[in-house]
Protein backbone atom coordinates (compact mmCIF):
# COMPACT_ATOMS: atom_id res chain seq x y z
CA UNK A 1 0.00 0.00 0.00
CA UNK A 2 1.40 3.43 -0.85
CA UNK A 3 0.98 6.52 1.30
CA UNK A 4 -1.38 8.02 -1.28
CA UNK A 5 -4.08 5.38 -0.87
CA UNK A 6 -3.75 5.22 2.90
CA UNK A 7 -6.98 6.14 4.65
CA UNK A 8 -7.46 6.86 8.32
CA UNK A 9 -10.97 6.43 9.68
CA UNK A 10 -12.34 7.60 13.01
CA UNK A 11 -15.49 6.32 14.72
CA UNK A 12 -16.93 7.89 17.85
CA UNK A 13 -18.35 5.23 20.17
CA UNK A 14 -21.28 6.75 22.12
CA UNK A 15 -20.11 7.41 25.67
CA UNK A 16 -16.78 5.75 24.86
CA UNK A 17 -13.51 6.20 22.97
CA UNK A 18 -12.67 7.14 19.38
CA UNK A 19 -11.84 4.07 17.31
CA UNK A 20 -9.05 4.99 14.91
CA UNK A 21 -8.15 2.70 12.04
CA UNK A 22 -5.13 3.01 9.76
CA UNK A 23 -3.04 5.51 11.75
CA UNK A 24 0.71 5.08 12.34
CA UNK A 25 1.07 7.76 14.99
CA UNK A 26 -1.34 9.56 17.31
CA UNK A 27 -0.12 13.05 18.26
CA UNK A 28 -1.58 14.39 21.52
CA UNK A 29 -2.44 17.99 22.46
CA UNK A 30 1.09 18.58 23.78
CA UNK A 31 2.54 17.47 20.45
CA UNK A 32 3.91 14.16 21.74
CA UNK A 33 3.80 11.36 19.15
CA UNK A 34 2.51 7.93 20.26
CA UNK A 35 3.22 4.95 18.02
CA UNK A 36 0.24 2.87 16.94
CA UNK A 37 1.00 -0.83 17.30
CA UNK A 38 -2.34 -2.41 16.31
CA UNK A 39 -4.62 -2.10 13.30
CA UNK A 40 -7.37 -0.47 15.32
CA UNK A 41 -6.81 1.64 18.43
CA UNK A 42 -9.17 3.21 20.99
CA UNK A 43 -8.23 6.80 21.78
CA UNK A 44 -9.57 8.28 25.03
CA UNK A 45 -12.41 10.74 24.51
CA UNK A 46 -13.46 11.30 28.14
CA UNK A 47 -10.11 12.78 29.24
CA UNK A 48 -9.91 10.57 32.34
CA UNK A 49 -7.76 7.68 31.11
CA UNK A 50 -4.76 6.58 33.14
CA UNK A 51 -2.86 5.66 29.95
CA UNK A 52 -3.18 8.66 27.62
CA UNK A 53 -3.82 8.86 24.76
CA UNK A 54 -5.32 5.36 24.88
CA UNK A 55 -8.70 4.39 26.32
CA UNK A 56 -8.44 2.26 29.47
CA UNK A 57 -12.15 1.87 30.17
CA UNK A 58 -12.32 4.65 32.80
CA UNK A 59 -15.30 6.24 30.98
CA UNK A 60 -17.47 3.46 32.40
CA UNK A 61 -16.92 4.72 35.93
CA UNK A 62 -18.20 8.13 34.74
CA UNK A 63 -21.45 6.80 33.28
CA UNK A 64 -22.20 4.26 36.00
CA UNK A 65 -24.95 5.58 38.32
CA UNK A 66 -23.89 5.72 41.95
CA UNK B 1 -1.77 -33.11 28.16
CA UNK B 2 -2.78 -36.39 29.73
CA UNK B 3 -6.34 -37.20 30.85
CA UNK B 4 -7.22 -35.65 34.21
CA UNK B 5 -8.21 -37.61 37.31
CA UNK B 6 -11.96 -38.37 37.29
CA UNK B 7 -14.00 -36.66 40.00
CA UNK B 8 -17.14 -38.81 40.03
CA UNK B 9 -19.25 -41.24 38.01
CA UNK B 10 -19.76 -39.04 34.92
CA UNK B 11 -16.12 -38.05 34.44
CA UNK B 12 -15.08 -41.61 35.28
CA UNK B 13 -17.41 -42.88 32.53
CA UNK B 14 -15.97 -40.37 30.05
CA UNK B 15 -12.38 -41.39 30.86
CA UNK B 16 -13.30 -45.05 30.30
CA UNK B 17 -14.93 -44.29 26.95
CA UNK B 18 -11.96 -42.14 25.91
CA UNK B 19 -9.60 -44.98 26.69
CA UNK B 20 -11.84 -47.27 24.63
CA UNK B 21 -12.50 -49.35 27.69
CA UNK B 22 -16.10 -49.96 26.57
CA UNK B 23 -18.60 -49.47 29.29
CA UNK B 24 -22.05 -47.96 29.54
CA UNK B 25 -21.77 -44.21 30.11
CA UNK B 26 -22.52 -43.34 33.71
CA UNK B 27 -25.99 -42.28 34.76
CA UNK B 28 -26.24 -38.52 34.95
CA UNK B 29 -26.64 -37.17 38.43
CA UNK B 30 -26.23 -33.63 39.67
CA UNK B 31 -25.11 -31.97 42.88
CA UNK B 32 -27.43 -29.91 45.07
CA UNK B 33 -25.88 -26.63 43.99
CA UNK B 34 -26.62 -27.03 40.29
CA UNK B 35 -24.53 -28.10 37.36
CA UNK B 36 -22.25 -25.06 37.31
CA UNK B 37 -20.71 -26.09 40.62
CA UNK B 38 -20.73 -29.81 39.92
CA UNK B 39 -17.06 -30.87 39.68
CA UNK B 40 -17.85 -34.21 38.10
CA UNK B 41 -20.15 -32.86 35.39
CA UNK B 42 -17.96 -29.86 34.52
CA UNK B 43 -14.84 -32.02 34.24
CA UNK B 44 -16.67 -34.55 32.06
CA UNK B 45 -17.88 -31.81 29.75
CA UNK B 46 -14.48 -30.15 29.70
CA UNK B 47 -12.85 -33.41 28.54
CA UNK B 48 -15.49 -33.90 25.84
CA UNK B 49 -15.01 -30.36 24.54
CA UNK B 50 -11.23 -30.66 24.74
CA UNK B 51 -11.30 -33.34 22.02
CA UNK B 52 -12.10 -30.47 19.60
CA UNK B 53 -9.17 -28.32 20.77
CA UNK B 54 -5.74 -29.88 21.49
CA UNK B 55 -6.90 -33.26 22.81
CA UNK B 56 -5.07 -35.63 25.14
CA UNK B 57 -1.80 -37.45 24.49
CA UNK B 58 -3.31 -40.67 25.89
CA UNK B 59 -6.51 -40.57 23.78
CA UNK B 60 -6.64 -41.56 20.05
CA UNK B 61 -7.46 -38.47 17.94
CA UNK B 62 -10.32 -40.29 16.22
CA UNK B 63 -12.40 -40.32 19.40
CA UNK B 64 -13.32 -36.69 18.67
CA UNK B 65 -16.25 -38.02 16.62
CA UNK B 66 -17.14 -41.11 18.67
CA UNK B 67 -20.93 -41.43 18.71
CA UNK B 68 -21.23 -42.52 22.35
CA UNK B 69 -19.11 -39.58 23.46
CA UNK B 70 -21.08 -37.16 21.27
CA UNK B 71 -24.37 -38.48 22.66
CA UNK B 72 -23.18 -37.97 26.22
CA UNK B 73 -21.86 -34.52 25.33
CA UNK B 74 -25.25 -33.58 23.89
CA UNK B 75 -26.99 -34.56 27.14
CA UNK B 76 -24.54 -32.62 29.32
CA UNK B 77 -24.71 -29.61 27.00
CA UNK B 78 -28.47 -29.59 27.21
CA UNK B 79 -28.34 -29.56 31.01
CA UNK B 80 -25.82 -26.75 31.10
CA UNK B 81 -27.73 -24.68 28.55
CA UNK B 82 -30.99 -25.07 30.50
CA UNK B 83 -29.35 -24.01 33.75
CA UNK B 84 -27.80 -20.97 32.07
CA UNK B 85 -31.11 -20.00 30.43
CA UNK B 86 -32.97 -20.13 33.72
CA UNK B 87 -30.24 -18.19 35.57
CA UNK B 88 -30.23 -15.41 32.97
CA UNK B 89 -33.92 -15.17 32.03
CA UNK B 90 -34.56 -12.01 34.08
CA UNK B 91 -31.47 -10.14 32.87
CA UNK B 92 -32.26 -10.97 29.23
CA UNK B 93 -35.94 -9.96 29.58
CA UNK B 94 -34.91 -6.64 31.14
CA UNK B 95 -32.40 -5.92 28.37
CA UNK B 96 -35.04 -6.61 25.73
CA UNK B 97 -37.35 -4.00 27.25
CA UNK B 98 -34.84 -1.10 27.43
CA UNK B 99 -36.89 1.56 25.64
CA UNK B 100 -35.74 3.08 22.32
CA UNK B 101 -32.31 1.54 22.44
CA UNK B 102 -30.33 0.27 19.47
CA UNK B 103 -28.86 -3.19 19.93
CA UNK B 104 -25.34 -2.17 21.04
CA UNK B 105 -26.98 0.05 23.69
CA UNK B 106 -29.11 -2.85 24.95
CA UNK B 107 -26.08 -5.10 25.15
CA UNK B 108 -24.00 -2.43 26.89
CA UNK B 109 -26.82 -1.78 29.39
CA UNK B 110 -27.00 -5.48 30.23
CA UNK B 111 -23.22 -5.69 30.72
CA UNK B 112 -23.07 -2.47 32.79
CA UNK B 113 -25.90 -3.68 35.04
CA UNK B 114 -23.98 -6.81 36.07
CA UNK B 115 -22.80 -6.55 39.61
CA UNK B 116 -20.39 -9.35 40.44
CA UNK B 117 -17.89 -9.31 43.31
CA UNK B 118 -14.60 -7.63 42.44
CA UNK B 119 -11.89 -10.27 42.36
CA UNK B 120 -9.73 -7.68 40.57
CA UNK B 121 -10.24 -5.16 43.39
CA UNK B 122 -9.21 -7.78 45.95
CA UNK B 123 -6.15 -8.75 43.91
CA UNK B 124 -5.21 -5.09 43.56
CA UNK B 125 -5.36 -4.23 47.27
CA UNK B 126 -5.45 -7.26 49.55
CA UNK B 127 -4.38 -10.56 47.99
CA UNK B 128 -1.27 -12.36 49.20
CA UNK B 129 1.33 -13.46 46.69
CA UNK B 130 0.08 -17.05 47.05
CA UNK B 131 -3.47 -15.96 46.26
CA UNK B 132 -2.31 -14.13 43.13
CA UNK B 133 -0.48 -17.28 42.06
CA UNK B 134 -3.60 -19.33 42.88
CA UNK B 135 -5.60 -16.98 40.65
CA UNK B 136 -3.10 -17.43 37.80
CA UNK B 137 -3.26 -21.20 38.16
CA UNK B 138 -7.06 -21.21 37.87
CA UNK B 139 -6.97 -18.74 34.98
CA UNK B 140 -4.49 -20.93 33.07
CA UNK B 141 -7.30 -23.34 32.16
CA UNK B 142 -8.95 -20.77 29.93
CA UNK B 143 -6.16 -18.34 29.08
CA UNK B 144 -3.87 -20.95 27.52
CA UNK B 145 -6.61 -21.33 24.91
CA UNK B 146 -7.81 -17.76 25.20
CA UNK B 147 -10.28 -16.74 22.48
CA UNK B 148 -9.88 -20.08 20.65
CA UNK B 149 -13.57 -21.03 21.16
CA UNK B 150 -14.74 -18.04 19.11
CA UNK B 151 -12.63 -19.07 16.11
CA UNK B 152 -15.13 -21.91 15.65
CA UNK B 153 -17.80 -19.28 15.00
CA UNK B 154 -16.05 -17.63 12.03
CA UNK B 155 -17.24 -19.97 9.25
CA UNK B 156 -20.82 -19.59 10.51
CA UNK B 157 -20.89 -15.86 9.82
CA UNK B 158 -20.91 -13.75 6.71
CA UNK B 159 -20.15 -10.16 5.83
CA UNK B 160 -19.46 -7.44 8.40
CA UNK B 161 -19.56 -9.48 11.65
CA UNK B 162 -17.19 -12.04 10.12
CA UNK B 163 -14.69 -9.34 9.13
CA UNK B 164 -14.90 -7.80 12.61
CA UNK B 165 -14.47 -11.15 14.42
CA UNK B 166 -11.47 -11.99 12.20
CA UNK B 167 -9.92 -8.62 13.02
CA UNK B 168 -10.41 -9.13 16.74
CA UNK B 169 -8.97 -12.64 16.60
CA UNK B 170 -5.97 -11.38 14.58
CA UNK B 171 -5.15 -9.12 17.52
CA UNK B 172 -5.76 -11.92 20.08
CA UNK B 173 -3.45 -14.14 18.04
CA UNK B 174 -0.57 -11.65 18.15
CA UNK B 175 -1.20 -9.51 15.03
CA UNK B 176 1.42 -11.44 13.07
CA UNK B 177 3.96 -11.69 15.91
CA UNK B 178 4.07 -15.06 17.69
CA UNK B 179 5.48 -13.59 20.90
CA UNK B 180 2.41 -11.32 21.12
CA UNK B 181 -0.02 -14.25 20.90
CA UNK B 182 -2.08 -13.73 24.05
CA UNK B 183 -1.92 -17.43 24.96
CA UNK B 184 1.88 -17.26 24.74
CA UNK B 185 1.96 -14.07 26.81
CA UNK B 186 -0.09 -15.87 29.46
CA UNK B 187 2.39 -18.76 29.37
CA UNK B 188 5.21 -16.23 29.93
CA UNK B 189 3.22 -14.82 32.86
CA UNK B 190 2.77 -18.30 34.37
CA UNK B 191 6.52 -18.89 34.14
CA UNK B 192 7.08 -15.54 35.83
CA UNK B 193 5.01 -16.87 38.75
CA UNK B 194 7.10 -20.04 38.89
CA UNK B 195 4.22 -22.07 37.42
CA UNK B 196 4.14 -24.64 34.62
CA UNK B 197 3.17 -23.06 31.28
CA UNK B 198 2.17 -26.32 29.65
CA UNK B 199 -1.39 -26.45 28.33
CA UNK B 200 -3.66 -28.18 30.85
CA UNK B 201 -0.92 -28.54 33.49
CA UNK B 202 -3.31 -27.54 36.30
CA UNK B 203 -6.43 -29.31 35.12
CA UNK B 204 -6.54 -31.49 38.26
CA UNK B 205 -6.52 -28.34 40.43
CA UNK B 206 -9.19 -26.51 38.44
CA UNK B 207 -12.40 -25.80 40.33
CA UNK B 208 -15.82 -26.64 38.89
CA UNK B 209 -16.44 -22.98 38.15
CA UNK B 210 -13.05 -22.56 36.46
CA UNK B 211 -14.00 -25.48 34.22
CA UNK B 212 -17.49 -24.03 33.74
CA UNK B 213 -16.03 -20.69 32.58
CA UNK B 214 -14.23 -22.52 29.80
CA UNK B 215 -17.13 -24.91 29.11
CA UNK B 216 -19.72 -22.18 28.61
CA UNK B 217 -17.59 -20.61 25.86
CA UNK B 218 -17.23 -24.02 24.17
CA UNK B 219 -20.93 -24.84 24.63
CA UNK B 220 -21.89 -21.76 22.62
CA UNK B 221 -19.04 -21.67 20.13
CA UNK B 222 -19.21 -25.31 19.03
CA UNK B 223 -22.89 -25.15 18.10
CA UNK B 224 -23.96 -23.14 15.04
CA UNK B 225 -27.43 -22.83 16.57
CA UNK B 226 -25.87 -20.84 19.42
CA UNK B 227 -23.62 -18.55 17.32
CA UNK B 228 -25.44 -15.49 18.65
CA UNK B 229 -24.85 -16.59 22.24
CA UNK B 230 -21.17 -17.26 21.46
CA UNK B 231 -20.65 -13.73 20.20
CA UNK B 232 -22.63 -12.19 23.07
CA UNK B 233 -20.44 -14.20 25.44
CA UNK B 234 -17.31 -12.88 23.74
CA UNK B 235 -18.60 -9.29 23.95
CA UNK B 236 -19.31 -9.58 27.69
CA UNK B 237 -15.92 -11.19 28.27
CA UNK B 238 -14.08 -8.41 26.42
CA UNK B 239 -16.21 -5.66 27.98
CA UNK B 240 -15.40 -6.74 31.53
CA UNK B 241 -11.67 -7.05 31.01
CA UNK B 242 -10.02 -3.66 30.56
CA UNK B 243 -10.69 -2.10 33.98
CA UNK B 244 -10.16 -5.36 35.96
CA UNK B 245 -6.88 -6.01 34.11
CA UNK B 246 -5.59 -2.61 35.21
CA UNK B 247 -6.33 -3.51 38.84
CA UNK B 248 -4.86 -7.00 38.54
CA UNK B 249 -1.64 -5.59 37.05
CA UNK B 250 -1.34 -3.27 40.07
CA UNK B 251 -1.89 -6.19 42.46
CA UNK B 252 0.76 -8.25 40.69
CA UNK B 253 3.31 -5.45 41.07
CA UNK B 254 2.25 -4.87 44.70
CA UNK B 255 3.07 -8.47 45.72
CA UNK B 256 6.40 -8.27 43.90
CA UNK B 257 5.86 -10.69 41.04
CA UNK B 258 8.02 -9.92 37.97
CA UNK B 259 6.98 -7.49 35.23
CA UNK B 260 6.39 -10.29 32.72
CA UNK B 261 3.38 -11.34 34.83
CA UNK B 262 1.90 -7.83 34.86
CA UNK B 263 2.71 -7.38 31.14
CA UNK B 264 -0.05 -9.77 30.13
CA UNK B 265 -2.62 -7.68 32.03
CA UNK B 266 -1.13 -4.36 30.83
CA UNK B 267 -1.58 -5.57 27.25
CA UNK B 268 -5.23 -6.35 27.98
CA UNK B 269 -6.04 -2.90 29.39
CA UNK B 270 -5.38 -1.36 25.99
CA UNK B 271 -6.32 -4.27 23.77
CA UNK B 272 -9.66 -4.92 25.43
CA UNK B 273 -10.66 -1.26 25.40
CA UNK B 274 -10.60 -1.74 21.62
CA UNK B 275 -11.98 -5.29 21.59
CA UNK B 276 -14.96 -4.30 23.72
CA UNK B 277 -16.09 -1.76 21.14
CA UNK B 278 -15.41 -4.11 18.23
CA UNK B 279 -17.26 -7.00 19.90
CA UNK B 280 -20.30 -5.00 21.00
CA UNK B 281 -20.70 -2.81 17.92
CA UNK B 282 -18.95 -4.33 14.91
CA UNK B 283 -19.59 -7.99 15.75
CA UNK B 284 -22.80 -8.25 17.81
CA UNK B 285 -24.41 -5.06 16.47
CA UNK B 286 -23.74 -6.10 12.88
CA UNK B 287 -24.90 -9.68 13.48
CA UNK B 288 -28.24 -8.57 14.91
CA UNK B 289 -28.68 -6.12 12.03
CA UNK B 290 -28.31 -9.08 9.64
CA UNK B 291 -30.32 -11.52 11.74
CA UNK B 292 -32.65 -9.68 14.14
CA UNK B 293 -33.96 -13.00 15.47
CA UNK B 294 -30.56 -13.60 17.12
CA UNK B 295 -30.86 -10.56 19.42
CA UNK B 296 -32.16 -12.57 22.36
CA UNK B 297 -29.43 -15.21 22.06
CA UNK B 298 -26.69 -12.57 21.92
CA UNK B 299 -28.05 -11.11 25.17
CA UNK B 300 -28.34 -14.62 26.62
CA UNK B 301 -24.69 -15.35 25.84
CA UNK B 302 -23.56 -12.10 27.44
CA UNK B 303 -25.72 -12.66 30.53
CA UNK B 304 -24.42 -16.24 30.85
CA UNK B 305 -20.81 -15.02 30.78
CA UNK B 306 -21.54 -12.45 33.49
CA UNK B 307 -23.52 -14.90 35.67
CA UNK B 308 -20.78 -17.54 35.64
CA UNK B 309 -18.10 -14.89 36.25
CA UNK B 310 -20.02 -13.52 39.22
CA UNK B 311 -20.48 -16.98 40.72
CA UNK B 312 -16.84 -17.90 40.10
CA UNK B 313 -15.68 -14.63 41.66
CA UNK B 314 -17.91 -15.14 44.69
CA UNK B 315 -16.58 -18.66 45.27
CA UNK B 316 -12.96 -17.63 44.74
CA UNK B 317 -13.19 -14.77 47.24
CA UNK B 318 -15.05 -17.00 49.72
CA UNK B 319 -12.41 -19.71 49.41
CA UNK B 320 -9.64 -17.19 50.07
CA UNK B 321 -11.52 -15.69 53.00
CA UNK B 322 -11.91 -19.09 54.65
CA UNK B 323 -8.54 -20.62 53.83
CA UNK B 324 -4.98 -20.59 55.01
CA UNK B 325 -4.04 -21.83 51.51
CA UNK B 326 -1.18 -24.27 51.97
CA UNK B 327 1.48 -24.21 49.27
CA UNK B 328 0.76 -26.20 46.15
CA UNK B 329 -2.89 -26.86 46.86
CA UNK B 330 -5.52 -24.64 45.35
CA UNK B 331 -7.80 -23.21 48.00
CA UNK B 332 -10.60 -23.43 45.45
CA UNK B 333 -10.31 -27.17 45.13
CA UNK B 334 -10.74 -27.52 48.86
CA UNK B 335 -13.70 -25.15 48.79
CA UNK B 336 -15.23 -27.18 45.98
CA UNK B 337 -14.78 -30.37 47.97
CA UNK B 338 -16.62 -28.96 50.98
CA UNK B 339 -19.34 -26.61 49.73
CA UNK B 340 -20.26 -25.46 53.25
CA UNK B 341 -16.91 -23.70 53.59
CA UNK B 342 -18.16 -20.91 51.28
Amino acid sequence: MTSTDREVTVEQCPGGPLLVRGADIIRDAEGTAHDVTRPLVAVCACGKTGRPPWCDGTHKALRRPT
Amino acid sequence: MLLPQPRGPISHGVVRLLKDDRDEPAALTGGDEGDLQDDDLQLALWMLFELHYRGFADVPAGREWDLDLLRLRAELQERLEQELRSRTATAVAEALTVPEADFPERLTALIDAADGPSVAGYLQRDATRDQVVDFMRQRSIYHLKESDPYSFVLPRLEGAPKTALAELQYDEYGAGQPHRLHQTMFGDALEGCGLDREYGAYIDQASALTLATSNVASLFALQRRLRGAALGHFAAFESTSSVPCRKIARGIRRVGLPDVVAAYFDEHVEADAVHEQVAVRHICGALVEQEPALAEDVLFGAAACLAVDALAGERLLASWASSDSPQGESSLMRAAASPTSG
